[in-house]
């Protein structure tokens, strides 16, 4: 990964096999604390391994272990792409 | 009974260590086995034991509290296998039972199973977990795997950093337990103090913490874990405050006490258990 692209956008709209690196959170509370304690910090480099046959959830690759979020979950997550 | 002599053709390579299953008739020490899903606690827990937790290459395998004996330098130490979790904050339901048990069941040992090919994943839960206890063993598991991915880890300066024992284990191919038992007796038996190193709070946060310990062991004496409890009140988590005030927290506590009860005990499921 060298680049990221200039735009801002949810984790939820990469597909499988892309990468984005975390910018933010939009939520609060214990959501919030939920998503540090998986590693979701900025700054951290995240992969799409697999979507579910029905789009929801996406397992997603975050440091080390594959991590399964749901959309509106993941929806919370800004990253910028890994071009 | 010789140092292996209870166990005939199950024993392993565990040379100090007599699997007693669930034979639970006499207790020295509760110890219970903590980490990320999929770091080994099940592997760990079966040699141990002799038992036959589910074990496999995925995660959230062991979904409730699993119970077993094992025997070492005439001491009797029921080890207690729980579901993994990357929290003990923000929990999802398997997470809570553990998260309950390491918080109200006492244990005198937790033993942190960490994956080595994923530390800094792993380490989230290990600062966790000695913010609530000074009796900590970490077991730094899947050595093999990270020696093959070409990962070197400094396991001295690591237990040095972190304050606790830190034991190298293979515990697939029953490498590093003999080690792992002897530093947990350790820690059980007081012959062995750990020193962790916990995260700096500010000054007022630990102020605010001191304010409300002694107002929380008023209102609930005995409580164990008083001040992880006064810092969620602090941080306005509402379900432990919903707890504390309904008596469910001392509930779960005594139940978690007494040590001999059975299956899955959350915060949900406190409740429906007789005192
Ligand atoms: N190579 C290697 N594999 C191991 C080691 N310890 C455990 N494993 C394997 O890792 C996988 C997970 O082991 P479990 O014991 O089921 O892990 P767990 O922590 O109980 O998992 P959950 O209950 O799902 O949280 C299994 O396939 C084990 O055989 C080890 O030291 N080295
Ligand atoms: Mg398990």
């Amino acid at each position: 990964m060298d680049t990221l692209d200039d735009t801002e956008r949810t984790l939820a709209s990469l597909t499988p096999g892309e990468q984005g690196v975390v910018q933010g959170l939009s939520c609060e509370g214990l959501t919030r604390r939920r998503f540090l304690d998986l590693g979701l910090v900025p700054g951290t480099l995240v992969e799409v391994a697999l979507r579910s046959p029905l789009g929801d959830p996406t397992a997603y690759l975050i440091r080390g272990s594959t991590i399964a979020l749901r959309k509106d979950e993941a929806n919370k997550i800004s990253i910028r792409k890994a071009v | 009974m010789g140092a292996c002599g209870g166990c005939g053709s199950k024993c392993g390579k565990q040379r100090g260590v007599i699997r007693l299953g669930v034979d639970a008739s006499r207790l020295d020490y509760l110890v219970a086995l903590a980490g990320n899903p999929n770091t080994g606690k099940s592997t760990i827990f079966n040699a141990l034991t002799g038992l036959k937790q589910h074990t496999g290459n995925w995660p959230g395998k062991t979904v409730t509290r699993a119970e077993g004996m094992f025997e070492h330098q005439r001491k009797r130490f029921k080890l207690i296998d729980l579901p993994g979790t990357y929290s003990l904050l923000s929990t999802t339901v398997d997470e809570e039972i553990a998260r309950d048990f390491l918080l109200f069941g006492q244990p005198d040992v937790t033993i942190v199973v960490l994956d080595a090919t994923c530390l800094e994943r792993n380490l989230n839960l290990a600062l966790q977990v000695v913010e609530i206890t000074d009796r900590v063993v970490v077991c730094l598991n899947l050595m093999d795997e990270a020696q093959r991915k070409g990962i070197c880890i400094n396991d001295r300066r690591l237990s040095v950093d972190l304050g606790v024992p830190v034991v190298p284990c293979a515990a697939r191919h029953k490498v590093g337990l003999d080690e792992l038992v002897r530093t947990t007796h350790e820690i059980a038996s007081g012959a062995l103090t750990a020193h962790p190193r916990h995260v700096a709070a500010n000054h007022g946060t630990m102020e605010a913490v001191d304010e409300l310990v002694p107002m929380i062991q008023s209102m609930m004496p005995g409580m164990p874990s008083v001040r992880w409890v006064a810092m969620r009140l602090l941080e306005g988590d509402k379900r432990i405050r919903q707890a504390l005030q309904t008596g469910e927290l001392l509930q779960l506590a005594a139940a978690l006490a007494s040590r001999k009860v059975q299956q899955p005990q959350t915060l949900a499921q406190a409740k429906l258990v007789p005192a």
